[in-house]
């Protein structure tokens, strides 16, 4: 039997799925609360910070430094690092991934922000919005689908990282890669990683969905008629 | 009336060595109540930077504006924009809103219901002459000369005392503009407006203003007047400069065409129109 055949057989089996035994279900779910969490927090962060910076139309060297510095840092590093410092356990693993999703969501929301047309603004302030106003009708409505951009390749990112929570001791699906690795089977870590990236593809098509209706309808036909001119021009 | 006293308004300077920029230093003048007066220079002048003093969207650095007596830096700037129409040269809709709700904007925001919206926008629409089934479109399917008009109607929408217009009609192409301009002046005389409005271009400006205010660097005043003695009195080469009358290729001669009429040709023979008795 070949090792595809076993992949496949494990990824089939029961035995992998129920609570009794590997539970992938259970870590399914894990895997995805970590990475939702590690997500919301790095947004909670990044949004502000990109929305300030994109607003003031300042500091956009920072924004490159930071997605530049973030893509060079090793994640394992930085969770044997956190791992080290605090211990296992869940928090170490977490700080790592909050720190890898930040880079994409404040790049995203910067630019989401900074995009939107100077003479729009200046209208809207002209015409006696104040700064909530200016955030909730005109920065938010029109930045949204950018802003849904960078959460998405943030939460890919972290998915696909969130394996290294099982380094620490914390559980997810990572468990299973570590476990097939240790013990040299093939299969389980296959069927595992085979696993990993369908949740991955199905994320990423949830998202994409939200970001299509997270742009306004004005703003699809503005975005039509631009590709249309381009195409033809 | 709006009034400048002794405006100034300086921009720190690119690098923080440099020295600071001024953008219009000492300019006074008035604005009466129901005309049009239009601020004309060329880029750099500090046209707009007067004009965004109207509505607090610039601070002066020393000087005060005032309106009907009262100075405006005491008054709370949200309020004040919601009470003053302004038009920009890039329409500025909001392009996530429909043309009715980029109409409804300031009407919504000074506590108008629904309704009451709904009848502004149509009563708008119908004055810049925009047929009702514009109502529901984006702005990214207009026009230029379309989204102008919106632009102006989104200004007007709540019966704004002053109409502030920043190069309005500069975008559009010149037949376009021509209606617009037209339009505008309808509507002023309709309305009753006080309307301040900036342009570069000398013959808008001899169209469109009671009362013209010619500036030169740093809002330095130039001469202010009716068009008609603005043309028959230049009060200095600059204006005569600006206005075109001395210069060569811009005078006019006649000629009789074949049917007749007189043509009017410039210096390099090309028909610029014909002659009537007035």
């Amino acid at each position: 039997m070949n090792v595809i055949q076993e992949t496949i057989n494990w990824l089939v089996s029961p035995q992998t799925w129920s609570a009794d035994g590997h539970d992938m279900i259970a870590r399914s779910l894990e895997h995805l609360q970590y990475s939702a969490i590690a997500v919301a927090f790095a947004a909670v962060l990044a949004i502000p910070a990109g929305w300030f910076m994109g607003h003031t139309r300042r500091f956009s060297g920072v924004i490159v430094g930071i997605t530049g510095a973030a893509r060079a840092l090793p994640t394992l590093g930085l969770v044997t690092l956190f791992g080290l410092l605090l211990g296992i356990g869940l928090v170490p693993p977490m700080i790592a991934l909050v720190i890898l999703a930040i880079p994409s969501i404040l790049a995203s929301t910067y630019s989401g922000i900074s995009a939107i047309d100077t003479s729009v603004l200046d209208a809207a302030r002209a015409q006696g919005f104040t700064t909530r106003q200016l955030i909730a009708r005109v920065h938010l409505p029109l930045g949204l689908a950018m802003i849904v951009g960078g959460l998405r390749s943030a939460f890919i990112q972290v998915m696909s990282t969130a394996i290294l929570a099982a380094y620490v001791g914390a559980g997810g699906l990572g468990r299973f890669i570590f476990l097939g690795i240790n013990t040299q089977h093939t299969a389980m870590l296959l069927g595992a990683s085979v696993w990993i990236m369908v949740l991955v593809i199905v994320v990423d098509v949830l998202f994409g969905t939200i970001q299509r209706f997270a742009t306004p309808a004005g703003v699809r036909r503005l975005n039509a008629t631009t590709s249309a001119q381009s195409s033809a021009g | 009336m709006i009034s400048f006293e002794s405006v100034t308004k300086t921009y720190p300077g690119p690098r923080r060595s440099a020295a600071d920029v001024v953008a219009v230093h000492d300019t006074s003048f008035n604005v009466d109540t129901g005309t049009i007066t239009v601020l004309a220079g060329s880029s750099g002048c500090g046209k707009t930077t007067l004009l965004r003093m109207v509505n607090r969207m610039v601070a002066p650095t020393s000087g005060r504006v005032q309106i009907n007596g009262d100075d405006i830096a005491h008054m709370n700037p949200v309020q004040l924009r919601r009470k003053i129409g302004y038009v920009m040269q890039h329409a500025g809709l909001l392009p996530h809103k429909t043309v009715a709700e980029n109409i409804a904007v300031v009407p919504r925001l000074n506590g108008a219901t629904r309704a009451e919206a709904k009848r502004s926008v149509d009563r708008m629409l119908e004055m810049v002459e925009l047929s009702a089934d514009m109502a529901d479109r984006y702005p990214a399917e207009l026009s230029g000369g379309q989204a102008q008009r919106v632009g102006v109607a989104r200004a007007l929408a709540d019966e704004p005392r002053i109409l502030l217009m920043d190069e309005p009609f500069g975008a559009v192409d010149p037949l376009v503009r021509t209606g617009l301009q037209q339009q505008l002046i309808d509507i002023q005389h309709e309305l009753g407006t006080t309307m301040l409005f900036v342009t570069h271009d000398m013959s808008e400006a001899l169209r469109l203003g009671h009362e013209i205010i010619l500036l030169a660097k740093q809002g330095r005043i130039m001469q202010q007047d009716s068009p008609t003695r603005l043309v028959e009195q230049p009060a200095n080469a600059f204006v005569e400069n600006f206005l075109g009358l001395n210069a060569a290729e811009k005078a006019l001669r006649t000629r009789t065409t074949a049917d007749g009429r007189t043509m009017v040709v410039d210096a390099h023979g090309r028909p610029a129109g014909f002659l009537e008795q007035a």
